[in-house]
């Protein structure tokens, strides 16, 4: 009759693998970290044959499917603030497991990359107070610029985000305008500008609009070659943002850090710091009472923080300090296993 | 008079039929350029791995979708098959009952449902299916696009079986035959390249879509061992690696795309060489 | 018993003549027999299957009933913090702040209708057009050939309509189309400069991706009418196109509007590619060229990083906003209809 010979057709084509009787766990949230936890994963299961499938729903989204049991582990760019963290019936560990950089980008024919900003400068230009590129508050800084008149053009994420998320938090710390005006968070109202959604669409925006800023993970920057900006730390410098400028920032952060990792590291003291770095923590259960996936995600932690870290340059991931990595791996050692 | 009333008439005929055709010249503008951009940017990485291989981290080479290529297919094979039985005999209930108040009420609620977004329907099955399960699934996936299944082929189903000419299903009855059979055998078999049309446009809609699966089924870098896991689909695939900035997973999006367009296509190729007929004795 | 349950009203048979349609409703609910010396049973033959068939479409077709109040009733649990806490301001304010825990959805609501509109608006009269082109003009063999074609439009992912609206329409309509409107039109309307990246060019691309739903379902529609009924007008004198008119169109008209509302419910709810397109900024503004935003796209932007729970209250609660748009509007295509009819009805009578 009717609509069989296409289901029919459709269905001899599922031949279906033998089922893998490999052990097999799902995680998902942040996708920043995407690129390097497949790589990971992938690598991970050709020496063990373990099956980690994670996937990139969005930090906020693994932070929900943790809390509703849906999956084994998470990530995410954002810690959990401690409302949440009380609603889980098991305790969640945060453990850094990379760094992340945000770079401001922008489009200007003629204006080569490295223009220097100031954190209130660049606060002005993000909140809509400052709106021409020859501001006298961009040209004093920038003395060598022949810096046009034309108006800017803001470029934000319009989806929930980590990124968003860090570069909110750095601006909520650097300018008590935008503090009272914004905020922070991983989608928040801004007072201006294009709402692109993701990293990709941000850097498409920058690209094709003259005259636009934005702001978008490193490895974005340099895959799609824009020109950014330079801000200042808070020594006073204004660093490269690169691998070696992200770890000095996470190496700054040291000295504060809190017993469980949950801490923001923007605008970190430290004369090479850059200052807009963020942590991508996998969020774990402190107890696994499945003894042969918890032991598995123990193995893979632990080898994601020696092994693993390793791969991470490659992929525009800087690697953690080692004496953060020391400490991550006594959480780690606190997860219990099959009780 | 009358003649120049006629001139009038006659010129209003040319411009219109013109109009007419006109339109259907401007549609192929996008239509092709669509086309033509999927190919060119799939072309690429259009190879044997990519239909045999897992997929594989950045800067390794031979990634492939083959696991989402059995995705789709598995969850679209679900979804019709939850969906049609319901969508298809609830149009034939609808054709039948025709103004009754229940069958009014049904009816209005089909083209309400239509208007719900893909992503609150991929919310609805989490909250009911994935929550209380603990657990992604094919089946899940799969349900979500039965939903969005529902309306387009109950409501074509039931236009089309009204307008099946009754002397067929008189003839019928009057050879003797039930009416149930009347209905199953003769009517819908007089309406069924119109019902395969409906079909396939659900088809090819649930074939392209990305928000439902994203709570439902989430994605898989590995082959599933059973229906009650995560699993890998094409739109979702393609999408996690468009938005990456990597060119070789991007490149790998656009081959994705082109493979899930000609997926479509080639279903619905073999509909129409097979329900060749079936429109009745209309024309 | 005839289709048409209902004996009070002579059978509206709006698919077109049925041959010879004016069986008049029997008592005994079926076809009248001659009584002969071989005494014929005087009634169909009963089978048990009917009765069974009955309930079974019955319960399906219940079960859609069921389906949509289900989705209804999980949107109202999950959006009744926002409800409660927003109360009537939530479709008069324009401001969406996730941090302050502030969400008014007027913008959003006024994207969403604003966009499905324009979709309506052209791809309604291209839809039937081309429909007509197919069915009336084309040769024979083309129509095939070209239905196909355009049915791929359909079966193009929606994630992929973004990804060609970005690199290719957007900038195409911002460097092409919309400075002449600037220049032609301008205010309120028409207001540059424009990346490409608004309302207009979100209109502009639901119009294509509901155009083969529209188009399909008319085709179909207008292949059931019988030669008889454009014989008949041509026989009359009509024109070819009062033939289309009055023969085809005028009695499709319930098929019509089921495929008008089926394409434009697929665009009040089409999520990836607007997304892409409509510059996601939650203002309201009468500039079509302006960037905007729709339930859909916010609900998808933002769901998946949403963690107060207000927040996602919000976005529930614009869930079932655009369910009752969507009742709205069928419930006012379904009362033109209906008056248009009767005004036909009255006129036959007269």
């Amino acid at each position: 009759m009717l609509k069989l010979k296409p289901l029919f057709l459709s269905l001899s084509l599922l031949a279906l693998p033998a089922a893998s009787f490999a052990l097999s766990m799902n995680g998902a949230g942040s996708t920043f970290i995407y690129p390097l936890a497949s790589k990971w994963f992938s690598d991970y299961n050709k020496s063990t044959g373990v099956e980690i499938n994670y996937q990139s729903i969005g930090s906020g989204a693994g932070i929900r499917q943790l809390l509703a049991g849906t999956i084994d582990f998470g990530a995410s760019d954002a810690p959990m603030p401690d409302s949440l963290l009380a609603k889980s019936p098991v305790p969640i560990l945060h453990l850094p497991a990379t760094i992340g950089a945000v770079a401001v980008v922008y489009n200007l024919p003629g204006v080569p990359t490295g223009m220097k900003l100031t954190p209130d400068v660049l606060a002005g230009i993000f909140l809509g107070s400052i709106t021409k590129w020859n501001d006298p508050a961009i040209t004093a800084l920038n003395p060598g610029m022949n810096l046009p008149a034309t108006d800017i053009s803001v470029a934000h994420r319009s989806d929930g985000s980590g990124t968003t998320n860090i570069f909110t938090d750095y601006l909520t710390k650097v300018s008590p305008d935008w503090a009272s005006k914004v905020g922070k968070g991983t989608a928040v109202n801004w007072p201006v500008g294009l709402g692109g959604k993701g990293n990709e669409a941000v850097a498409g925006l920058v690209k094709q609009v003259e005259g636009a800023v934005g702001y978008v993970e490193l490895a974005y920057a340099i895959k799609n070659n824009l020109t950014y900006v330079l801000i200042r730390n808070q020594a006073g410098n204004y660093p490269t943002p690169s691998l070696e400028t992200t770890s000095a920032a996470a190496a700054g952060s040291l000295k504060t850090m809190p017993a469980d990792f949950r801490t923001s590291i923007t605008n970190m003291p430290g004369k090479d710091a850059y200052p807009i770095c963020g942590f991508t923590w996998f969020l774990v259960y402190q107890k696994y009472t499945d003894a042969a996936k918890g032991k598995a995600l123990v193995d893979f932690l632990n080898w994601a923080m020696d092994e693993g870290q390793k791969m991470g340059p490659d992929l525009y991931y800087p690697e953690l300090p080692a004496s953060l990595v020391k400490k991550i791996k006594a959480s780690i050692a606190t997860i219990q296993v099959g009780q | 008079m009358k003649s120049l009333n006629y001139g009038r008439r006659k010129a209003v005929d040319r411009t219109m039929r013109f109009i007419c055709l006109l339109m259907a010249l401007c549609i192929m503008v996008p239509l092709f350029s669509l086309m033509i951009y999927v190919t060119v940017r799939g072309l690429k990485r259009f190879d044997l791995d990519f239909f045999t291989h897992l997929p594989a981290p950045v800067g390794e080479p031979g990634g492939g979708m083959a696991n989402a290529i059995v995705g789709t297919l598995t969850m679209i094979l679900i979804a019709s098959c939850v969906s049609l039985p319901i969508s298809i005999l609830g149009g034939v209930y609808l054709a039948e009952a025709g103004k009754t108040r229940f069958a009014s009420l049904v009816r209005f609620t089909a083209d309400v449902l239509s208007g719900v977004p893909s992503i609150v329907v991929g919310i609805f099955i989490y909250q009911v299916l994935v929550k209380p399960m603990h657990q992604f699934s094919a089946l899940a996936g799969g349900l979500a696009l039965a939903i969005l299944m529902v309306p387009l082929v109950t409501r074509t189903t039931e236009e089309l079986i009204k307008l099946v000419p009754r002397n067929m299903m008189e003839g019928s009855l009057a050879l003797g035959a039930p009416r149930w059979k009347t209905t199953l055998f003769v009517v819908l078999q007089a309406a069924r390249a119109g019902i395969a049309t409906g079909v396939l446009l659900a088809i090819a809609r649930i074939a392209g879509e990305t928000a439902p699966l994203l709570f439902t089924s989430l994605n898989n870098q590995f082959w599933p061992s059973q229906i009650n896991e995560p699993t890998a689909s094409l739109t979702v695939q393609v999408f996690t690696f468009a938005i990456s900035p990597f060119q070789d997973w991007q490149d790998q999006a656009w081959t994705g795309a082109l493979v899930l367009l000609l997926l479509v296509v080639g279903v619905s190729l073999l509909s129409r060489l097979t329900l060749k007929g079936g429109r009745g004795l209309a024309n | 018993m005839p289709l048409n349950t209902d004996p009070r009203t002579p059978p509206v048979t709006p698919g077109g003549s049925r041959g010879q349609a004016d069986l008049k409703p029997q008592q005994s609910g079926g076809l009248v027999q001659n009584k002969t010396p071989e005494s014929r049973p005087s009634r169909i033959k009963k089978s048990w299957g009917d009765p069974v068939f009955k309930s079974v479409t019955l319960i399906f077709a219940g079960a859609i009933l069921v389906l949509a109040l289900a989705i209804a009733v999980e949107l109202w649990v999950a959006a009744y913090p926002s409800i409660q806490g927003m109360g009537w301001h939530f479709f008069m304010t324009q401001k969406w702040d996730p941090v302050m825990n502030h969400f008014g959805g007027l913008s959003f609501i006024y994207g969403t209708v604003v966009s499905s509109l324009i979709a309506f608006l052209i791809a309604t009269p291209f839809g039937i057009g081309i429909s007509v082109f197919l069915t009336e003009m084309a040769p024979r063999a083309l129509r095939e050939p070209v239905s196909f074609l355009i049915e791929i439009l359909a079966a193009i992912p929606s994630v992929v309509y973004g990804l060609w609206g970005i690199f290719v329409l957007a900038p195409l309509l911002s460097v092409h189309v919309y400075p002449y409107l600037i220049r032609w039109i301008g205010k309120p309307f028409f207001v540059g400069p424009s990346t490409g990246l608004s309302l207009l060019s979100a209109g502009i691309i639901l119009a294509i991706m509901i155009l083969p739903t529209i188009m399909s379902i008319s085709r179909e529609v207008f292949l059931a009418i019988p030669r008889s009924a454009r014989e008949g007008a041509l026989a009359l004198g009509a024109t070819r196109w009062e033939t289309i008119v009055v023969a085809v169109i005028s009695p499709s008209k319930p098929g019509l509007m089921g495929a008008i509302m089926l394409g434009l419910g697929r665009a009040l709810g089409e999520t990836m590619a607007v997304t892409m397109i409509i510059g996601n900024r939650p203002e309201v503004s009468l500039n079509l060229l302006g960037p905007s935003h729709s339930i859909a796209s916010v609900i998808a932007n933002e769901f998946a990083e949403a963690t107060s729970d207000m927040h996602l209250a919000a976005l529930s609660e614009l869930g079932l906003v655009l369910m009752g748009i969507t009742i709205l509007i069928n419930i006012a295509a379904r009362v033109l209809v209906w008056s248009t009819s009767s005004k036909l009805r009255a006129l036959e009578k007269a």
